[in-house]
């Protein structure tokens, strides 16, 4: 049920948050320009996608800091931190349309990849620096010529423009075609990558790249929505971290800054020891832990399938 | 623990209040503006045209 209530839930917002039929339109070449566009969506989605209704908080924050006059970017941050401290990556797993697009192709039944502790545990470090490089450094600091910034994430890496707008606008829209160049050819290879990492790997811009889930896992400690483990009803039977496809341990770090709060380990539990908090209460008060029922079953579950 | 665990809602609540605060404070700013002007016109760098 967890596991379905999520993918609706992943698609509903998806669905709601890019709910602009009208650019969809063929020749539309538009995109919506109402009032609701102010506002940031909490996950990843360009605000070039042809439904978008909102902005993307990534792409609106380099937007503040490639402004002529510099300015702190108080409503995008205070947004982020708010939407931080709330949920945290609790958004990455439940309301971020690019993080299904992932899931949906690791689906593919093809063989997967594990990839090595000593060459996850560094690459996971990467998303920080590409928040604190290329979302901030540049986009504050660099300027050209005539004084003007440039988005350095969204122009070089983001594969979700590409997918969500680069892609159904070029397609839609002739006019856009002859200026396609080196830099469309380049974030569609970078996009192809994604596309086949994704189906080896499970969520691998989430893992390796992502800038919103770096700045969110900052609050996986104090989110106010949090995994808490029943210590007296855990057995450490594993079930939970093999079911992890982030390759957490919840049972040992509830509180990991990888963890996007999915919930597949608190259903793997077999003896619910395992379960969303909301400031520190649990999130479902019925389901209390019942320490020694079930615990074979988990013992005996070999391999995550996320 | 019940001791941290309260440290750690404190911590929440004060990060909530700040990003909502920070939040109507450069609404207000006229940051809003800068978001909407960028996110209604097609992000040309975005899509990789430039």
């Amino acid at each position: 049920m967890g596991k379905k209530l999520r993918k609706i839930v992943q698609a509903g917002f998806g669905i709601l948050t890019n709910a602009y039929v009208k650019g969809f339109l063929p020749g539309a070449a538009m995109i919506y320009q109402g009032p609701l566009k102010r506002f940031c969506v909490p996950g990843m989605n360009c605000y070039s996608c042809p439904g978008a209704l909102g902005a993307c908080p990534i792409g609106a924050l380099q937007a503040v800091f490639n402004e002529r006059k510099r300015r702190f970017p108080f409503y995008v941050l205070g947004y982020l931190i708010a939407v931080g401290a709330l949920v945290g990556r609790f958004i990455c797993g439940w309301l971020c349309l690019f993080g299904m697009f992932q899931e949906l192709l690791y689906k593919i039944p093809v063989p997967k990849l594990s990839v090595p502790e000593k060459i996850d545990r560094p690459l996971r470090k990467l998303k920080y620096v590409v928040l604190a490089v290329l979302v901030v450094g540049l986009p504050l600091f660099y300027r050209s010529r005539y004084g003007a910034g440039e988005p350095f994430f969204c122009k070089y890496v983001c594969p979700v423009g590409t997918l969500e707008g680069g892609v159904p606008l070029v397609l839609m829209n002739d006019i856009l075609r002859p200026a396609l160049g080196w830099l469309f050819k380049w974030k569609m290879l970078l996009l192809a990558g994604c596309v086949v990492l994704s189906m080896v790997i499970y969520r691998p811009f989430c893992k390796y790249i992502c800038p919103l889930g770096a700045f969110y896992s900052l609050f996986a400690k104090v989110s106010a929505v949090r995994l808490k483990v029943d210590t007296a009803a855990c057995t450490g039977c594993g079930a939970c971290s093999r079911k992890c496809g982030m390759q957490v341990d919840p049972h040992v770090m509830p509180d990991s800054a990888e963890c996007i709060r999915c919930g597949e380990c608190v259903s793997a539990c077999p003896t619910g020891a395992l379960q969303f908090t909301v400031i520190g209460r649990n999130a479902a008060p019925g389901k209390s832990p019942a320490a020694g029922k079930n615990v074979g079953r988990g013992m005996e579950k070999k391999g995550g399938n996320a | 623990m019940e001791k941290q665990e309260r440290k750690r809602r404190v911590v929440t609540g004060i990060l909530i209040a700040a990003g909502i605060c920070m939040c109507i404070l450069g609404f207000l700013g006229g940051e809003a503006q800068i978001v909407l002007t960028k996110a209604a016109n097609i992000c040309m760098e975005c899509i990789g045209l430039g």
